[in-house]
């Protein structure tokens, strides 16, 4: 494996990582830099997709999946994980159950410096909520996502896991 | 218009083992009439989303029936859920829309554009199955049994009239009710699912 190939976040490692924890389904909003996840997803039997309207939808929709005994994620982008503040209040923390959300870190770069808005408050947002979170930059960073779902389960609480891999890897 | 509390006794008599969520003013009648409550579960908690909870649940449980007794204020906040309910097209899904033209729980002001919007209209144009409007008790007293066994996802708009609250809320009184956590608990026993 080349140093490039490396540092690359592969879509396949988070479907690997749903199976290994058991997802049942995948609430989401596609974005363009997720297709080929996307279409990962679609073609993965394990796994049952459902595109909502708006990413508020995903955390009430993942709380009814959830009390039907399943197993949810939401995969959204941070823009709509901003928007979701009142969902994640109420249908999320407040119900108190495990649910880990994917959340695609638009804006992130790795020197800390960025001019999109949505990078910027995206971990003063999750420190306010009391939102623990993993961030997965690259392949070898695939075992924090089993670590964010050991933590969903054990503390009854959404956990977030931000993909700061936007522009590569998953629209290859 | 119908009064709410007619509603919900009519589909009382067609229920059989739905499971039946309610938010919204009008919803409360229904822990007073229905008669297996382990199989009412309370779903609200966030502005608009009991509707997402809800349609979860359907799609989580699809060899069970779920009735959803919805309000137009809330479906108002969350108007995209009817077009990701007709997307995935659960067939055990019935969306019940009490409509009282009005924010009935902060004293009566009308929701947008109240008395012209045409809420079956658009859940019949997002793809829902199919949809019904009622505003004669009579009308719906008749239907409700045989659109209950329609294939999902079903929508049912109600004009009904407005039950308005208007003191404050400290000073409101509240009849004693489930937590949602003791609700779905018991749904979840009454269904045989483990956490």
């Amino acid at each position: 494996m080349t140093q490039e190939q490396a540092q690359i976040l592969r879509p396949e490692t988070l479907i690997e990582e749903f199976k290994k924890n058991g997802v049942t389904h995948i609430i989401t909003i596609p974005d363009s830099e997720t297709n080929y996840l996307y279409e990962l997803m679609v073609n993965e039997p394990s796994l049952d997709i459902i595109p909502v309207s708006r990413e508020g939808e995903s955390m009430s929709t993942a709380l009814g999946l959830n009390i039907a005994g399943k197993v949810p994620v939401c995969l959204i982008q941070n823009t709509g994980m901003l928007e979701s503040g009142d969902s994640i209040r109420g249908m999320a923390l407040n119900a108190g159950f495990p649910l880990v959300m994917v959340v695609g870190y638009r804006g992130w770069t790795r020197h800390g410096v960025t001019p999109d808005t949505a990078a910027t408050y995206t971990e003063p947002f999750l420190h306010a909520f009391g939102i623990n979170y993993y961030l997965v930059e690259q392949d070898e960073d695939g075992d924090r996502i089993s670590a964010a779902f050991a933590e969903a389960r054990e503390t009854r609480r959404p956990v977030v896991v931000l993909v700061g891999d936007e522009y590569h890897g998953f629209n290859r | 218009m119908i009064e709410a509390v007619d509603v919900f006794n009519a589909f009382q008599d067609h229920r059989g083992d739905a499971i039946v969520t309610t938010t919204g003013r009008a919803g409360r009648h229904w822990k007073n009439i229905s008669t297996n409550p382990n199989r009412d579960v309370a779903l609200g908690g966030a502005m608009g989303h009991t509707a997402s909870a809800t349609f979860g649940l359907a799609v989580g449980l699809p060899d069970e029936k779920v009735v959803l007794f919805d309000a137009e204020g809330s479906l108002l906040m969350n108007l995209g859920v009817l077009a990701t309910i007709s997307g995935k097209k659960p067939k055990n899904f019935y969306h019940i829309l009490l409509d009282n033209e009005s924010y009935a729980t902060t004293g009566g002001q009308p929701v947008p554009n109240a008395e012209e919007i045409n809420y079956a209209g658009m859940a019949r144009e997002a793809g829902y199955a199919s949809t019904h409007e009622f505003n004669d008790l009579e009308d719906f007293v008749t239907n409700i049994g045989s659109i209950l066994d329609e294939t999902g996802p079903v929508f049912v708009s109600v004009k009904i009239f407005a039950e308005v609250e208007n003191a404050p809320i400290a000073l409101r009184v509240r009849e004693p009710a489930r937590s949602r956590d003791e609700t779905i608990r018991d749904l979840r026993a009454e269904l045989g699912i483990s956490e």
